[in-house]
């Protein structure tokens, strides 16, 4: 996927000696976890960093060009946050090796903008003694501005300013407010920041008190406590409501993912055949229309048709992370980490990969226990990611009918699809046990989790999130699945005999399919299911395309539609199987180079990749079995 | 409810919800009692017991302006200062 930046590890250049200077200036953004950094950075930018109200969202170093307007930039560097320069995790190491000059391929930075949250300024400005240390030009932006009014706190920024040495903007970056001082820093002659007189740097309390005379000197007035999380919170982590809210929550989602999606579903698929129709009306017959409304309709259209589904499972993913109630769901799930083995700060991570493994195994940067860290990353990818809702989406809407469980609101179908994702959940979770009891048995460090504020997910933000995502979703149907439908389609149509293609079953695919066949027999697919594995390596829904392509090409079943197709070719105890087969199998290359990145080296992704695999084997045999016995 | 036996100084852990201290020291790794410290937890400061999770591990503490959680397994190395101590 393209959130692959292309540097190494974030220990890759430790100790190298900084890139030769580009031309033009690089400022770096710092400050601590959640003060609204990548908000801040997306303004200027133009950018769309992913934002997200918990703290820890950004993990790697982003860049981006900020214009000044008459024609001039600077390149701004987006760093994760930090409570202080002495690194503790592989995120926080990042930005001490970038600020050193020590991070290979990018320059130590020019100046800094080093962003506070004006609501918790007194425990921030802690942050404002090692920073403005460091000697370089300085910007302090006091951010969320809104909220300190809102709340009633007050602060004067000049008497800051003054007290700093250092210029002082109030800003908010949410809403795009009081950016045009920072402009200005970017565009004007940098000053070094007057010298200060600071306390001894990682003397903590010592920077707290130097922190709190600053703020006093300065007209800070503490905001009101925010009384809307006050009350929130005492409904959504009270003993009883608490767990019901979160279980309300989560069924919700699934239901919906189901019944709002379809009818949108039902559209994108009518345009999909309605267009593939008219193509193969309008061209002349030939194998280049076949090509076309088989390999690239049949393949590509089949996955484009989950686009509402996935966006509205992003729709909601969105929602929760930018109100803050995902920080309220990692602490009511921390017990069930804690019996795992696993630290809290491993539930963030584990979250993110609900909607992609890929980011997920980036996120787990944040942990600083390697070993944690590394289990961590090993689990990851049984989380339910996107990708495998699809495939799980089209098996269940074949074989199971829907029927109400809970009156309109719970229905058989979304029931399978929550059973799925609890299945993957427990995988993750025997595997994690597994790995922390043995190999990767740990001392604790301590979990500790900053709580932030509810807030209002803006619309902006939301939309963009939907929309980026509609990009990627794109991309990958217009790039990955395009090239396998194709090549697909070509190998279904060799070798040529007398210039006309064989019968599908005696094509090179049908060959290699008919040889794979023995081997997946036992859990009750056959030779095209076997073809649909072997693509799917490549990405969990290419197997959607590559049936949809398949099926294309057969004439008895081309008017059928994809799930009267399945229906036709698979037992319900070869459909379940495949389902438990696509729960655990780590089938995904991006996923794979990641995990090879991060943990440096192959030993951990070979051993991943073996163990799902098994899983995935075993277990879909076991489920056939099962079914099979079970509706004999 | 967990018995408390008398002996040795109250901690976070012992707090019961509502209840405030004053935090007098952290008994962890200097590089753990750092991070700790750089939250707001540092000596001195009043610490009050808020939320906690649905069976009463982790708990969150409110602590200069901010909510941060702990397991009862960090908490418990965070000694209070006993009331009327010298500062």
């Amino acid at each position: 996927m393209s959130a692959l930046p292309s540097l190494g590890g974030p220990g890759a250049g430790r100790g190298r000696p900084a890139a030769p200077r580009a031309p033009g200036r690089f400022v770096a953004l710092v400050g601590p976890p959640n003060s609204g950094k990548s908000t801040l950075f997306n303004r200027l930018t133009g950018m769309r960093q992913k934002v997200a109200n918990f703290p820890g969202v950004t993990v790697e170093e982003r860049r981006g060009q900020a214009r000044l307007g008459h024609g001039r930039e600077v390149t701004l560097i987006d760093l994760p946050g930090v409570y202080g320069l002495l690194p503790r995790s592989e995120d926080e190491r990042v930005t001490h090796d970038v600020l050193m000059g020590q991070m290979a391929g990018t320059p130590r930075p020019d100046a800094i903008l080093l962003i506070l949250d004006a609501t918790n300024l007194a425990r921030h400005l802690v942050l404002a003694a090692p920073v403005l240390g460091l000697g370089l030009p300085t910007l302090v932006i006091l951010n969320m501005a809104d909220e300190l009014k809102s709340r009633g706190g007050d602060l004067d920024p000049a008497a800051l300013a003054k007290q700093l040495g250092a210029p002082v903007a109030l800003t908010s970056a949410a809403r795009g407010e009081g950016l045009t001082p920072v402009r200005e820093f970017l565009d004007g002659a940098l000053g070094v920041p007057a010298s200060l007189d600071l306390p001894v740097l990682h003397d903590v309390p010592a920077c707290r008190e130097w922190a709190a005379g600053l703020g006093e000197k300065a007209g800070y007035a503490a905001p009101a406590p925010p009384l809307w999380t006050r009350r929130l919170d005492a409904v959504f982590l009270h003993p009883v409501w608490g767990a019901a809210v979160f279980v309300v929550v989560v069924v919700a989602v699934f239901q919906t993912i189901f019944t709002l999606a379809s009818p949108l579903m039902d559209l994108v698929d009518k345009g999909v055949s309605a267009s593939g129709a008219w193509l193969a009306a309008y061209l002349a017959p030939s194998l280049f229309r076949d090509l076309l409304v088989e390999g690239v309709w049949g393949g590509v259209g089949s996955v484009v048709v989950f686009l509402p589904q996935i966006l509205l499972l992003f729709f909601f993913l969105g929602i929760l992370e930018d109100s803050g109630y995902l920080a309220r769901a990692a602490l009511i799930a921390d017990r069930t980490m804690a019996k795992a083995g696993l630290q809290g700060k491993s539930f963030l991570p584990l979250l993110s990969a609900y909607a992609c493994a890929v980011p997920a195994v980036l996120a787990t940067r944040t942990i600083e226990n390697r070993r944690d860290r590394i289990a961590t990353i090993l689990i990851a990818p049984f989380m339910t990611c996107s990708a495998r809702l699809p495939v799980y989406t089209l098996i269940i809407a074949a074989f199971i009918p829907e029927r109400p469980i809970l009156g309109p609101f719970f229905g058989t179908r979304a029931a399978a699809m929550l059973g799925l994702y609890v299945l993957g959940f427990l995988a993750a979770f025997g595997t994690a046990r597994l790995l922390k009891s043995s190999v990767l048995r740990s001392e604790g460090t301590p979990f500790l989790l900053e709580m932030p504020p509810y807030r209002w997910p803006t619309l902006r933000q939301v939309g963009f999130r939907l929309y980026d995502r509609s990009k990627i979703f794109l991309r990958r149907a217009g790039t990955v699945i395009l090239a396998v439908s194709i090549a697909l389609w070509v190998f279904s149509h060799l070798p040529l005999s007398g210039g006309q293609p064989p019968k599908i079953a005696d094509s090179v695919t049908g060959t290699v399919g008919r040889a794979l066949e023995p081997l997946v027999a036992p859990l009750g697919f056959d030779w095209k299911i076997a073809i649909g594995l072997v693509t799917s390596l490549a990405a969990r829904e290419v197997i959607v395309g590559t049936l949809g392509t398949i099926y294309g090409m057969e004439g008895d079943t081309r008017s059928e539609g994809l799930q009267a197709a399945l229906r036709h070719d698979l037992t319900p105890g070869g459909a379940v199987a495949l389902l438990v087969f696509f729960a655990f199998a780590m089938q995904c290359i991006s996923t794979i180079a990641v995990v090879r990145r991060e943990t440096g080296g192959w030993k951990w992704p070979a051993v991943q990749f073996a163990w799902m695999s098994l899983l995935a084997y075993t277990g879909a045999f076991v489920a056939n079995r099962l079914v099979t016995a079970f509706l004999a | 409810m967990r018995l408390r036996l008398n002996i040795g100084p109250r901690t976070l852990a012992d707090l019961l919800p509502g209840e405030e201290g004053i935090l007098g020291g952290i008994e962890l790794p200097e590089a753990d009692a750092r991070r700790l410290m750089e939250l707001g937890l540092i000596p001195g400061m009043r610490v009050r017991a808020a939320g906690r999770a649905p069976g009463g591990d982790p708990r969150v503490f409110r602590v200069d302006g901010t909510e941060i959680a702990l397991r009862r397994e960090t908490a418990r190395h965070l000694i209070l200062r006993e009331e009327g101590d010298a500062a």
